[in-house]
């Protein structure tokens, strides 16, 4: 019965991204009207009606524009709060973020160079991936001795190369001419301004297979948050599997990073409101978390769009929500919400 | 069934555990004993795998239980951890489910069946009523049970209990010893630590004294309790009673004139 009601909850939640997106596609600097909207993307799926029929714009606008975007901010928020609830997870933490391991200040490394070499054979993502992965690796491998990862070992060293990428940048801006120093700084704030088809085909692969095999981990990552020893005694390696668990969330991560710069706060405050709402259970946590995360970015995003004449970045936008949800969260749960 | 033989572990150049030999039988529940520092915690780990010891060995129905995998141990032997606060709110009948965890197939998925072994953990227990509530709510002593709940849940025939009574009441510490009575009665071999020597001597059938080192004694509480090895550990501390058959462990000095005098030295 319980578990009924809850996947009756996934369901409402899943409906409500639906119809978001389509509330979302017909927003904008051009304001178009739902039908028209439903139209034109039958049109590319269907063929009904035929394509021709329907006026160019439209087909930019909704589909080689907006289609893509929403779908791309869509998959980001799945990886942003499915990581975070992960890493929650792992270090047994409720207040640690997908970036603590340094992988965002990596991200913005590569970004940087990517921006101010322009010459270099890699592009912007794949540098920002290259490098946020390879941030969070170094945190990893510098965490370990002896065969084990302690989760306090793990959160010093990804704040030292944190730390050390973020210096890296800070040089990179000093040397910067003008226009790469605005790219970078827009670059860091994140947005979807330039997201395209290619994006979303580079994301989806990475967004389904960690979000499927994360999910199934749900129960593993309840025993986790026991700590390594009773996870231990209860048969789960904590090794091996938060290993895996991390290495997931962070490709997971660096792939949403790179292909949109940095988003704060999705990944700290989404799976809290997974937890107020469906309880603590992970086997339900990950798939609301991935639901959540989708529906407020993709709020965000279209207030980002629409707030001005002119995009703000969607960072912002995220920061200035996020904020006063986690003081009332603080406030109004008290002791519960830190575990105390 | 449960054997140590020739186990010892050391950090870095400190010694802490030097050539421990004990075995438990069937059924049995054993109180081990010894002073802050004796080296039970690291036993303790040792026996659970948690560390590996730089000699010894561990068998557990012939088996060497170094060289089964962490789910097989899971199957084998349960750990009870000092009650402690998960970072999320579970709930109790959740907390309890886990246990089934290591007989759970490749999705980890707990069917009807795992659930009502669960449901009959926490009847034997008597925290059925509170299986809906979150455990992080409940009192020391309702935790520690939820713990030994999920420990009866995941059906060893071993469980390791890390110093159970620590964080209880008067009343919660009896029921607790009362509760790990029955389950050992019930044919599960049980290995608690206590920092209570009267516990030891009331509820066990047999225990290991640690002292600096090694094993002091092992055997029945009723024999190994005597004055001579309570001055042994805790120097000049204790007076030992034994009325009616019932050992009582007592501060020295605060009956002075009925019983003997405590030795000097």
């Amino acid at each position: 019965m319980i578990i009924n009601k809850k996947a009756f909850g996934l369901a409402l939640l899943l409906c409500m991204v639906g119809v978001l997106s389509g509330i979302c596609l017909g927003m904008g600097a051009g304001r178009i009207s739902p039908d028209m909207v439903v139209k034109t993307i039958s049109s590319h799926i269907f063929g009904i009606p035929e394509p021709a029929s329907l006026p160019p714009v439209l087909h930019t606008i909704v589909w080689n524009i907006r289609m893509p975007r929403i779908i791309l901010v869509i998959m980001t928020g799945i990886c942003l709060a499915v990581s975070g609830a992960v890493f929650q997870g792992c270090f047994k933490n409720p207040l640690v973020e997908p970036y603590i391991l340094g992988i965002s200040s990596g991200a913005a490394f590569g970004a940087a160079l990517a921006i101010v070499f322009p010459s270099f054979f890699m592009s912007v993502q794949v540098l920002a991936f290259v490098f946020g992965f390879l941030a969070v690796a170094t945190a990893y491998a510098m965490a370990r001795v002896r065969g084990e990862t302690p989760a306090l070992n793990l959160i010093l060293s990804g704040i030292i190369t944190g730390s050390v990428f973020a210096a890296l940048v800070g040089i990179i801006k000093y040397l910067a001419r003008d226009e790469a120093l605005r790219e970078i700084v827009f670059w860091l704030m994140g947005g979807f301004y330039y997201a395209g088809w290619q994006d979303v085909a580079r994301l989806a692969p990475l967004t389904l297979a960690g979000f499927s095999l994360v999910w199934a981990w749900g129960w593993k990552i309840n025993i986790l948050s026991m700590g390594n020893e009773e996870a231990r005694a209860l048969g789960v390696n904590p090794e091996t599997n938060k290993f895996f668990l991390i290495g997931v969330a962070t490709l997971m991560t660096a792939a949403a990073v790179s292909c949109v710069g940095i988003i704060a706060w999705v990944g700290l405050m989404i799976p809290h409101a997974a937890r107020m709402i469906f309880g603590p259970d992970h086997r339900i946590v990950i798939p609301a978390s991935a639901l959540l995360g989708a529906i407020y970015l993709l709020g965000c995003d279209t207030l980002a769009r629409n707030l001005a004449q002119a995009e703000i970045p969607i960072g912002i936008i995220t920061s200035l929500m996020g904020a006063p949800y986690l003081f009332f969260l603080i406030r109004s749960r008290g002791g519960r919400i830190r575990g105390e | 069934m449960f054997s140590v033989q020739g186990l010892s572990h050391g950090y870095g150049n400190t010694p802490i555990l030097d050539d421990i030999c004990f075995a438990l039988e069937r059924g049995e529940l054993c109180g081990l004993f010894g002073p802050n520092g004796s080296g039970k915690t690291t036993l303790f780990k040792c026996c659970l795998g948690f560390i590996t010891p730089n000699r010894g060995q561990i068998r557990f129905k012939g088996r060497d239980m170094r060289k089964m995998s962490c789910r097989e141990m899971a199957r084998q032997v349960a750990y009870v951890p000092q009650h402690h606060t998960p970072p999320f709110p579970f709930k109790v009948e959740e907390m309890v489910l886990m246990g089934r965890t290591p007989h759970l197939n490749r999705f980890f998925l707990p069917g009807s069946n795992d659930k009502r072994l669960a449901g009959e953990a926490m009847d034997r227990t008597g925290i059925s009523d509170l299986a809906a509530l979150p455990y992080d709510i409940l009192s020391g002593g309702q935790q520690q049970l939820v713990l030994i709940a999920r420990a009866i849940a995941q059906e060893t025939d071993l469980i390791f209990l890390d110093e159970p009574t620590s964080a209880l009441d008067f009343k919660n510490q009896i029921l607790l010893w009362k509760a790990l009575k029955s389950v050992s009665a019930q044919g599960k071999t049980i290995l608690a630590c206590s920092h209570d020597p009267n516990h030891v001597a009331w509820f066990c059938n047999t225990t290991v004294v640690l002292g600096k080192g090694g094993i002091i004694a092992t055997g029945d509480p009723a024999r190994v309790f005597s004055q001579g090895l309570m001055d042994k550990i805790y120097r000049d501390t204790c007076q030992v009673m034994d009325d009616q058959d019932l050992k009582m462990i007592l501060p020295s000095g605060l009956i002075p004139a009925r019983h003997h005098p405590v030795p000097a030295g």
